[in-house]
């Protein structure tokens, strides 16, 4: 899959729930009364996606277009971010950096998520040999630190858009499934689900229609705080070389050019995509805060 | 609480060896051939069939699969961790054991530093609850949770070179031989690192903080007339810290790989700049034995948090 295929995904998906009115207004409005901060992280994060979803409506320039006569400058007039080493608008790059960076935190989470949702509904409800089993699965993979985890398989598959989404969707399985697993198990010994095993429905049909519905509001504020920490993850891969690799703009390369001149680095180089890291990343922390308090005040204490 | 610890070193074993396995199978199977990637790839030639053939045979990877991990295993087991790939010579083992010490002291340090910054934040903003101090220090505390820990790196790089024209030694010395110089070299990863780490534990400490305040024996802790450093310190900050413990090992372990980066920014020469060293050269037998031993780093230092916490509450024993 190219990015530009994967851009049209989304946007064709946007446009169509948007054109069906599906979209669930009533309790969204709920959402935006009962958080100021999360509202302001919801608003932000829109924004963000439409920069990343048309950066062509917004960039002053192209993300690869040269001015030769200002190689290096600070920021100016004509270059609100300055020019980088090679004589690119770097505002430009940053805004064309928000496409890479949010299409992989978006695809990673959301399989990486769907698939220890699936995983943690099944070990949590089924039980016995297979959740043993499978625990001692998830220990494995718990067993690295996240990045170390990443970089292995980045270092087995090689860099780019497709392995770094790969990495990140497989870092993000086993933590899900262990939250996942917990609520599914405190369902499982509730009564309705033993009133259906009464009657002697399926264990597909309980854990579809019984024990995942159960289990949405924990996932949400689950993989919302993981869009935070894909984006953490991506940007500190990419910084060290083993994300998208240039010319293609990510906010992590971008840092990872100022590397090589660290003797005397050029400030607006450093801090302006680092800004743009951080404000992504804490306001999809604030959002995920604000979810967990609104979809669940209980899951508070439990969800740290 | 024997076969408490003797049940969770049990449960470490598959684990550890689960880990082999997957790095075995990532760094073997999942490239197809390795030494043709490796060797075929972008460098000085491309092997021909039967030069490849004599290469693997030289080192041993024309037989099975399960044979060369066996082999991994013995050599393993018996301290012998190879040589790296492209510099025959270079010894692993000798590698961790000069480099080591720089990221253990970095994780350490940054360990210190988080506590020191979580502990008062944590109690502060928990029993402040609901006042300026409480907003502005939390405030503080989700702001840095989301400050990517090698772009502070880098910010405070830029900044001791900007100000003071100043930057950290980069040359390998050890704690004993120079401490002054160890310490200019790993203070500054420390910090990047420490930071962000103490800003989780404050948020952590807060709410155990919170909810232990609520209880009975507080109350009555209170109303015998004790002044509020004892019950706060000796009452409930003893309980609160329960939690914190399990997630500051947890949290030493992420430090161990979010030195990778930091170390890369201020090019310091510890295991996790070697480390990206490695993947970038396609140094694989480099890759295998580092990425190895961080997560049986990381394992032991579960085992040990896990153990300490069944000795401090008496009340987990599962």
């Amino acid at each position: 899959m190219t990015i530009e295929e994967g851009i049209g995904l989304v946007r064709r998906t946007m446009t169509s729930v948007v054109a069906t009115g599906k979209l669930p207004f009533h309790s969204l409005l709920g959402f935006m009364r009962s958080s100021l901060l999360g509202t302001v992280a919801l608003v932000l994060l829109v924004g963000l996606m439409f920069i990343g979803l048309f950066p062509q409506l917004v960039a002053p320039y192209d993300s690869s277009q040269l001015f030769y006569t200002n190689l290096k400058q600070p920021p100016s007039m004509d270059h609100w971010a300055g020019t980088d080493f090679i004589a690119r608008d770097s505002l430009s790059r940053i805004i064309y950096g928000a496409r890479i960076t949010l299409l992989v935190a978006f695809v990673s989470v959301f399989i990486g998520d769907s698939l220890g949702f699936c995983w943690g509904v099944m070990t949590g409800y089924l039980g016995k040999k297979f959740d043993l089993i499978s625990q001692r699965v998830l220990d494995m993979f718990i067993a690295f630190p996240t990045i170390i985890l990443a970089l292995l398989l980045l270092a087995a598959l090689g860099a780019g858009l497709f392995t770094i989404i790969l990495a990140i969707t497989v870092v993000r399985i086993p933590g899900t499934a262990r939250v996942i697993r917990s609520v599914a198990l405190t369902i499982r010994a509730s009564q309705y689900v033993e009133a259906a095993e009464a009657i002697g429905a399926s264990q597909i049909r309980i854990m579809v229609r019984h024990v995942a519905p159960q289990c949405f509001a924990p996932l949400f504020v689950v993989a919302s705080a993981g869009l935070g920490a894909a984006i953490f993850t991506e940007a500190a891969l990419s910084f060290l070389g083993m994300g998208v690799p240039p010319p293609t703009p990510t906010w992590g390369n971008m840092l990872g050019g100022v590397l090589n001149e660290l003797f005397r680095p050029p400030w607006w180089l450093v801090v302006f995509p680092g800004v743009a890291i951080t404000v992504t990343i804490l306001a999809f922390n604030l959002l995920g805060d604000a979810l967990r308090d609104y979809l669940d005040p209980r899951l508070r204490g439990r969800l740290g | 609480m024997g076969s408490y610890i003797v049940r969770r070193l049990l449960l470490a074993i598959p684990t550890i060896l689960g880990v082999t396995v997957l790095i075995f199978v990532a760094m073997r199977v999942i490239p197809g051939d390795p030494l043709r990637s490796i060797i075929g790839e972008g460098q000085i030639y491309v092997l021909s069939d039967e030069e490849l053939a004599s290469v693997k045979a030289s080192l041993g990877y024309d037989k099975p699969l399960f044979v060369q991990y066996l082999a991994w295993m013995r050599d393993v087991a018996k301290g012998d961790l190879g040589y790296s790939f492209w510099q025959r010579d270079k010894s692993i083992a000798d590698m961790v054991i000069r480099r080591g010490p720089v990221t253990l002291q970095i994780s350490v340090m940054a360990l210190l530093l988080a506590w020191i910054i979580a502990l008062p934040a944590g109690i502060v903003t928990a029993v402040w609850r609901n006042t300026p101090v409480d907003y502005g220090v939390r405030g503080l505390v989700t702001l840095l949770m989301a400050v990517p820990n090698f772009w502070l790196a880098l910010t405070m790089i830029l900044l001791t070179i900007l100000i003071w024209n100043w930057r950290p030694p980069m040359e390998l010395v050890t704690l004993w031989d120079s401490p002054w110089t160890s310490f200019q070299m790993t203070i500054g990863p420390a910090i990047a690192l420490g930071v962000g780490f103490g800003a989780l534990l404050a948020r952590m400490i807060r709410s155990s903080m919170l909810e232990v305040l609520r209880e009975d024996y507080i109350r009555t802790a209170w109303a015998k007339g004790l002044d509020s450093s004892t019950v706060v310190i000796r009452h409930a900050l003893r309980n609160a810290l329960l939690p914190t413990i399990t997630l500051s090992g947890l949290y030493l372990g992420a430090t161990l790989g979010g030195a990778v980066a930091v170390e890369r920014a201020f090019s310091v020469p510890g295991l996790g700049f070697s480390l990206i060293y490695a993947v970038q050269a396609r140094d694989w037998t480099v890759i295998q034995s580092l990425v190895l031993l961080f997560a049986v780093v990381y394992v032991i230092i579960n085992l040990i948090v896990d153990i300490l916490y069944g000795l401090i509450d008496p009340r987990i024993r599962y």
